[in-house]
């Protein structure tokens, strides 16, 4: 096994660059999830180091060796594609098996390791079927058997729960998080959806136009977002963000509202910022802002109320229930410790 | 009165019958166009028909008759070999062409173009042209051969029995490659490029790619062509027509050639029915052959549980 450095990694398409000088240090063994919207390069990335895409400038490693120009055959990776790529004239057997024939291994050596990994992934009843006979998941898993099989050095995957559906999706996630604490091989994973990265990661790399946007264990990007683009991506419902002032002991929204909220050493007065607050963290207190239910949206497990302070609109969630009605006051507190400030510029945290 | 009214009515209105009148005007067109003049011919080929003359019952005789004909003997293998030999450089070439603009390339919508113009020319017009290609005098293949100062004489290209079946055949490929090149390409292009990328990782050549991988998958779509390709070949009037009319001696005469000149131009109907109508085995055959030996591979076969 081994881990993947990335070191100034840049990708252009013609005169267009889509990454921009990517550093990521995946250490041996770490599950790492390239997380971001569509079209941020989280995929490019991906390609790039598995070699389907020339790297134009930079340097990818895997473990010591640097893999600029080696083929993508002799990089020692597997990679489980978003359609998952599966040959729909051979059965699961043969799918798995592809690469160590091309290799040139014995049928009794093909055989075993095909069906270690299809017990492994509860395929074994399905060997002989073709992939059109399996379900989604199946082929998910037939997929990821293929990889399994070659003993690689690093996973790729691509996205490869989206084509799933929802409950599906919940499930394949638990499976991939535990076959790799079985495995414990070095895992690349890409995907635009927060939770399956929160869920599933040891490291996430961030990233928003081809850029890293913060790099970090989960609880530490949601803890502390070092900009508001990842305050604003990770976490459901999003973090609100209330432009403000540092007005003396308080923060003073800038329709009016007063927050009362310790202030930091670092927020000068007087000074604009940017207050973020996930909707998790406010609370309902006699001393809070008061702010006005327009839509509540309770979920059985918790309850989502929006409401307005002062023409902003802001969500809170709640796990406790409470009676709201729109139109009604409720007042509003932030819970000290978890306030997020950003400067309204750079939009970096302060 | 009333009850043949009732019964008119239930005709036009019941669903089944309704279906019936919609079939029609297709099933007319069908009987008219295609069973007739195929059962007309049936008939004919048991009959001493000639023309001006309806002609009377013989049974088999006429089938006899050719059947011990060198002429007839000489046409079948000769439809074979054309059929057969057209048929698999038509292959091999087209699928050649369809693998290499299936890449990318510069000019690409263009040269696709470009090959398709063997099959947008008339026939008889390309048949023309390859007159000229072949002739006995003015051949630019001798004349460039001769510069290159390969050969002394000029080739008989179409003069001679074995030169000229190949010259034919030369032509018949010529103008079916297209055909096989655009359909695969078609085919070639429905291959989800993420397969070719798995095997890439899986490690396969680009020749294991299209061992493994893009020949079983174009299989489905070869077979259909292929069928249509035979089929046509074995068929071909008009290239041989123009270019030798059967000559020289009768040996590049086809089946459909020497129907026609048995039928139409000696006005022995009867005998030229029978010619045509000798056809339909070898036809039925190859579409036997696809349907049983080339039909829908088990992997293709979806959903199915067990």
């Amino acid at each position: 096994m081994a881990g993947v450095t990335l070191r100034q990694v840049r990708k252009s398409f013609g005169s267009t660059e889509v990454v921009h000088g990517v550093d990521v240090a995946i250490a041996d063994g770490e599950f790492c999830v390239l997380v971001g919207p569509s079209g941020c390069g989280k995929s490019t990335l991906l390609r790039m180091i598995a070699g389907l895409e020339n790297i134009s400038a930079g340097e990818i490693r895997i473990g010591d060796r640097i893999v600029n120009q080696v083929h993508p055959k002799e990089r020692d990776i597997a990679m489980v594609f978003q359609n998952y790529a599966l040959y729909p004239h051979m059965t699961v057997a043969a799918n798995m098996g592809f690469s160590l024939a091309l290799r040139g291994e014995t049928k009794a050596l093909i055989a075993a390791r095909v069906r270690t990994a299809a017990e492994i992934l509860g395929l074994a009843p399905y060997l002989e079927r073709y992939p059109r006979q399996l379900s989604g998941g199946q082929r998910q898993r037939v997929a990821m058997g293929r990889a399994i099989v070659r003993n690689p050095q690093v996973f790729l995957f691509d996205e490869p729960l989206s084509n799933l559906d929802a409950k599906l999706r919940v499930a394949m996630r638990t499976e991939i998080k535990e076959l790799h604490q079985r495995l414990k091989t070095t895992t690349v994973y890409v995907t635009h959806d927060q939770i399956e990265a929160m869920t599933m990661a040891d490291k996430i790399v961030v990233m928003h136009d081809g850029l890293v946007e913060q790099i970090g264990a989960p609880l530490e990007l949601y803890d502390r977002p070092a900009n508001r683009f990842v305050a604003g991506f990770i976490g459901s419902p999003a973090m609100n963000f209330l432009p403000a002032r540092v007005n003396g002991g308080c923060i003073s929204l800038s329709s009016g509202v007063d927050i009362s909220l310790p202030i930091k050493a670092k927020l000068e007065a007087n000074r604009e910022v940017i207050l973020g607050i996930r909707p998790e963290h406010l609370e309902i207190a006699a001393d809070g802002f008061a702010a006005e239910v327009v839509v509540i949206e309770p979920t059985g497990s918790e309850t989502q109320l929006f409401a307005r302070v002062g023409g902003q609109e802001i969500v809170a969630v709640f796990r406790e229930r409470h009676e709201f009605a729109p139109g009604q006051h409720v007042r509003l507190r932030p819970r000290a410790d978890c306030a997020h400030f950003f400067d309204p510029s750079s939009g970096q945290r302060i | 009165m009333t009850g043949e009214h009732g019964r008119w009515r239930r005709l036009r209105t019941n669903r089944d019958w309704l279906g019936f009148w919609f079939m029609l005007p297709a099933a007319a067109f069908l009987l008219l166009f295609l069973v007739y003049p195929l059962g007309l011919g049936i008939w004919l080929s048991f009959t001493d028909a000639r023309i001006g003359s309806p002609g009377n019952w013989i049974g088999l005789e006429n089938y006899e008759w050719i059947i011990g004909d060198a002429k007839f003997q000489t046409a079948v293998f000769f439809t074979l070999l054309y059929t057969l030999v057209a048929s698999a450089f038509k292959f091999a070439i087209g699928l050649y062409l369809a693998l290499l603009l299936n890449q990318a390339m510069p000019f690409k919508a263009i040269i696709r173009a470009v090959v398709l113009i063997p099959f947008i020319v008339p026939t008889v017009l390309s048949a023309i042209a390859f007159w000229w290609i072949f002739d006995p005098q003015f051949s630019v293949i001798s004349w460039s051969l001769k510069k290159l100062g390969w050969i002394q004489g000029n080739i008989n290209f179409l003069g001679d029995a074995w030169n000229a079946r190949w010259s034919v055949i030369f032509a018949n490929v010529w103008r079916g490659v297209p055909f096989i090149a655009i359909s695969l390409l078609a085919g070639l292009q429905t291959l989800p490029p993420s397969l070719y990328e798995a095997a890439t990782l899986d490690g396969a050549t680009r020749w294991q790619m299209f061992r493994y991988v893009t020949y079983p998958l174009l299989t489905p779509i070869i077979a259909v062509v292929m069928t249509f390709s035979v089929l046509f070949t074995f068929t071909d009037f008009q290239l041989i027509k123009v270019l030798t009319n059967g000559g020289p001696a009768g040996s590049t005469e086809l089946m459909a050639t020497m129907s026609y000149n048995t039928a139409i131009l000696g006005s022995r109907i009867g005998e030229g029915s029978a010619v045509s109508t000798a056809m339909v085995p070898f036809l039925l055959a190859a579409i036997m052959f696809s349907w049983f030996g080339l039909q829908r591979r088990k992997w293709q076969h979806g959903e199915s549980n067990d």
